[in-house]
């Protein structure tokens, strides 16, 4: 069996792995990052998302194999020294999140989203979410979160 | 007065820092030492034979630990799956209910039905080796479609019930309604089809059974909403363990909507399993599974027709529904179409007669039954769809033919027509809430801008009602229910004065570790970063009922509220010792026992110390302070409210926009506003998917789900929806002791009806749900047409 390495979370992470082996069975069975959740099995609903070298990537959808030396970062990297990140901080503070299955997956993609535009609108919080399936929340909370975590992430 | 952290305070949820931080606990994320894994073989076909099994060249696959089929289930007297509501046709005989193995025996009944279980020391081995089973079957002719299963002629989906007829049920007196039709100055006729969906909790269902051999012990984690209803099941009706040898543990589940509340033969299977091989079994649905295997919901037939005077004035409702059940009944199937349905037909409104008949039915589908709502979505889009055609018909306006059918504020209790008792509620006040909202004044001017840039703009309405809190144990007993409906509660305070409360509801996204805590923060003065919410084990927790219905609050909180009471009842005899008085001199309030005309007090927390370390006690008092009650609903509760739709459509694409939505809802008194909110978003977001995007399509020939994957079945996404507005008016429920009514629910009731009424109203002709664009493109242009 292949060996993988790479970093997640900050830390380096070896295993030998199927070649088959999925990111997200890498991160849930090998290194118990069960944080990172599996919500479907067509790469539709975003449950797995997490950032590989900083941008956000369904987990689901490609091979541990092919992420050596990649920086991973999972929903469980996020907040540093007990400190939630400001997008968790902000999803907790809007009610954008009901069960929290998705949760992992969305802050995840709303990360990547708000880095990608500073300042979004509405219309593009939703769009750029629409890689996310959330049956909870209606996102109505979701889109209020990311927008206040954006005016407070300096956008 | 309100507190921070108290009732009425929109307090942040408790449960949130797990879940943001990826530390929740849902069943995939739990493992157990030895753990091996399974996989279902499900049947390709709706409908089959099953002539041969070889499993041969799939045992000697690698890693394979064992294979089962139904005839091994059935050689081991485990028994068939329930459906725990008797329903009597009208004819008398009680309804059919033909056997539901957890693993097929010799004949498959929809695609997806369990054929044989692998289990392996990976999940990868499991699935591999599942692919070499070989399965003879000898296909048969499947029927899918409600309306087809009952024509004459059709496939028999079970050899002992003939025409596919699970029952054929009536409520309410036809006479009454022959009459009232027979003097009406018009009547309005409807014929709708409320669409099948499939429910998609976005963490599919999983199992874990294990067994401990030394105490002869089964662990069972499900994802449940109430898993003492599990373990009843699994150990009375299929005899897997005796309950005291069953702990079921649902733990952090990812949503439910109804479809977890079942008892489902994948984790029947896995608590078996688990024994009979001495070792942990773990099975995770995938997305695909949950398609063709998790119970479905709504998919009615429906006739309607409503009687009025000259004045619009309702005078009868007559309503025919045939049900599709699918291929076995589910847990609580039989109560959905039927007592959870043409119970709810007289609506808001005053209609003094009305007569529902409904035919439930067998088809080869995946099983149907409760789903967020139950019955009482498709009830109100019945009357709702129904009251808007009679104001088109008759050329009165939607609002002002609603309020003149309303029932009153004033006329509390209200008794209607099928055997419901309204208790309390607003209905004009809660249409003119959401008017003003919506601005409904402005539309016009809104339509005609629309209009202007080639758009047709709509408006729609829907006042819903729903009964909720289900229900006082004699009343659904006498309906046919096999258990009771009441509650559980437990206070416990630990002698430093934190407090943990064990609930027999269960929370899959709810909320109740915040709401439950702000109940005792409010009325036992404990800081609420001192209380903790334990739910979700058999092994904890007093034996409940579980979270359905919308039953959590009005049913699991009153329990809260009477263990709570109980608490203040003991705490007044140790206060009273402690300060040297009589018990009848001391009054508590929040956390505080004083003596009555006195500065003398002492706290909660200093009578739960004196309780656990009684040195100066009241000697004829036992020692603790833990308290449990059990809660009975005296009756439903009856939430209801007005949502109303804005949309636009374009007449060339078909598309529409939801522009706005504004809902006006009478959820009784509030314990915490954004929990309430965050579920009206929801339920809201479910009915739209329901209305515009969302179907469960069977093949009519082949019996193959069509829609069996989120590439196929349109689930509601971020940019498929509005934000809402959303008022709640609040007249306190007079029936449990926190005036609460319930909330989980209402949006998934009301929204469908709003949206459709909408679309009607934009492009003047009624079509059936969901209103894809090829659907609405088509009325759009066969509309203009028509008007050329």
């Amino acid at each position: 069996m292949p060996n993988v390495s790479m970093t997640v979370n900050g830390k380096a992470v070896s295993a030998e792995v199927e070649p088959r082996t999925l990111l997200v069975q890498f991160l849930r069975e090998k290194l118990s990052l069960t944080g990172t959740h599996v919500g479907c099995d067509t790469s539709q609903c975003g449950a797995c998302v997490v950032h590989v070298n900083g941008k956000s990537v369904k987990a689901c959808t490609t091979l541990a194999v092919q992420h050596e030396g990649a920086d991973v970062t999972t929903i469980e990297g996020l907040a540093q020294n007990g400190e939630l990140h400001p997008m968790q901080e902000a999803f907790k503070e809007h009610h954008g999140l009901q069960c929290g299955f998705c949760t992992p997956g969305m802050v995840m993609s709303a990360i990547d989203l708000v880095k990608t535009h500073p300042n979004p609108d509405e219309k593009t919080i939703r769009e750029g979410l629409e890689g996310n399936i959330c049956r909870c929340t209606g996102y109505h909370n979701i889109v209020k979160a990311v927008k206040a975590a954006a005016d407070n992430m300096g956008g | 007065m309100t507190s921070e952290t108290g009732v009425g305070a929109s307090v942040k949820r408790k449960e949130d820092k797990r879940f943001l931080t990826g530390k929740g606990r849902y069943l995939d994320d739990i493992n157990r030492p030895g753990q091996a894994y399974g996989a279902f073989l499900r049947s390709p076909h709706a409908f089959a034979k099953i002539k041969s099994i070889d499993t041969a060249a799939a045992s000697a696959a690698p890693g394979v630990v064992a294979i089962y089929t139904g005839a091994d289930v059935a050689a081991d007297g485990v028994g068939g799956l329930i459906c725990g509501w008797a329903i009597t046709s009208k004819d008398g005989e009680p309804h059919k209910a033909p056997a539901h193995p957890a693993i097929a025996v010799d004949t498959v009944r929809h695609v997806g039905d369990q054929v044989a279980f692998v289990i392996a020391d990976t999940l990868a081995q499991a699935k591999d080796a599942a692919e070499l089973i070989e399965v003879d079957y000898e296909e048969m002719t499947p029927v899918v479609d409600g309306a087809a299963a009952v024509a004459a002629g059709a496939p028999q989906v079970h050899d002992d019930v003939p025409g596919n007829l699970c029952y054929d049920w009536e409520l309410g007196d036809q006479a009454a309604v022959d009459a009232a039709f027979a003097s009406a100055a018009h009547v309005t006729t409807l014929d709708i089809y409320n669409n099948r969906l499939v429910p998609n909790a976005m963490e599919p269902r999983a199992a874990i059974g294990d067994y401990d051999s030394g105490n002869d012990e089964i662990l069972l984690y499900t994802t449940s909403q109430n898993p003492h209803v599990a373990r009843l099941v699994l150990s009375a009706f299929v005899g897997i363990a005796p309950e005291h040898k069953l702990r079921v543990i649902a733990p952090d589940v990812g949503g439910g909507f109804g479809s977890k509340i079942f008892i489902y033969a994948e984790e029947t299977i896995c608590a078996w399993a688990a024994k009979k091989l001495d070792r942990a079994v773990k099975w995770t649905a995938e997305r695909s599974e949950s398609f063709l295997s998790d119970a479905h919901g709504r998919d009615h037939h429906t006739t309607a027709e409503l009687a009025m005077d000259a004045n619009g004035k309702f005078l009868g409702l007559r309503v025919n529904t045939i049900a599709n059940m699918g291929a076995y009944l589910s847990t609580f199937a039989t109560s959905v179409p039927s007592y959870l349905y043409a119970t709810l037909l007289a609506g808001q409104y005053t209609t003094p007669a009305i007569y529902a008949n409904v035919k439930a039915v067998f088809t080869n589908t995946a099983p149907v039954d409760a789903y967020r709502g139950a019955g009482r979505p498709e009830a109100t889009y019945v009357v709702e769809r129904i009251v808007e055609r009679a104001a088109r018909d008759l050329g009165i306006s939607p609002v002002e033919l609603r309020k003149r059918n309303f029932i009153a504020p004033d006329a509390y209790p209200y008794e209607t027509p099928v055997i419901m008792t309204y208790d309390s509620g607003n209905y004009p006040l809660n249409l003119d809430t959401a008017l003003k909202l919506i601005d409904y004044d402005g539309f016009a001017a809104r339509r005609a801008e629309s209009e202007s840039r080639g758009k047709k703009r709509g408006i729609g309405l829907s006042s819903f009602i729903e009964a909720c809190g289900i229900a006082p144990s004699a009343a659904v007993g006498s309906l046919g229910a096999g258990v009771g409906l009441w509650e559980s509660a437990q206070v416990r305070f630990n002698p430093t004065g934190g407090v943990t409360v064990f609930t027999g509801s269960h929370s899959h996204g709810q909320g109740h570790e915040t709401t439950f805590a702000q109940l005792i923060s409010e009325h036992l003065g404990v800081p609420i970063e001192n209380v903790e919410v334990s739910h979700g084990d058999t092994g904890k927790v007093p034996f409940g009922m579980g979270t359905y219905g919308s039953r959590s609050l009005a049913v699991g909180g009153s329990a809260i509220m009477r263990a709570v009471d109980k608490i203040v009842e003991k705490g007044k005899k140790v206060a009273a010792h402690l300060m040297e008085a009589s018990a009848e001199d001391i009054e508590h309030a929040n956390g505080v026992f004083k003596v009555a005309g006195t500065d003398k007090q002492v706290t909660m927390a200093e009578v739960a110390f004196a309780a656990y370390v009684p040195h100066n006690y009241p000697p004829d008092l036992e020692p603790g302070m833990d308290e449990t009650a059990f809660y009975d609903p005296t009756n439903f509760t009856f939430p209801a409210g007005t949502h109303i739709a804005e949309v636009e459509v374009d007449p060339d694409t078909g598309a529409v926009e939801v522009v706005d939505w504004a809902a006006s809802d009478d959820f009784g008194n509030v314990i915490n506003p954004m929990i309430v909110e965050g579920q009206i978003h929801g339920g809201v977001a479910q009915g739209i998917g329901q209305a515009l995007l969302e179907n469960a399509v069977y093949d009519p020939d082949t019996g193959q789900l069509l829609s069996g994957s989120y590439m196929d079945y349109t689930m509601p996404r971020a940019d498929d929806l509005p934000s809402f507005k959303i008022e709640t008016t609040n007249t306190p429920c007079p029936g449990n002791p926190l005036g609460v009514k319930g909330c989980g629910e209402a949006g998934a009731i009301a929204a469908p009806a709003a949206l459709m009424n909408a679309i009607t109203d934009a492009i003047g002709v009624e079509i059936d749900m969901p209103a894809t664009r090829e659907k609405v493109w088509r009325a759009a242009q066969s509309a203009q047409q028509a008007a050329e």
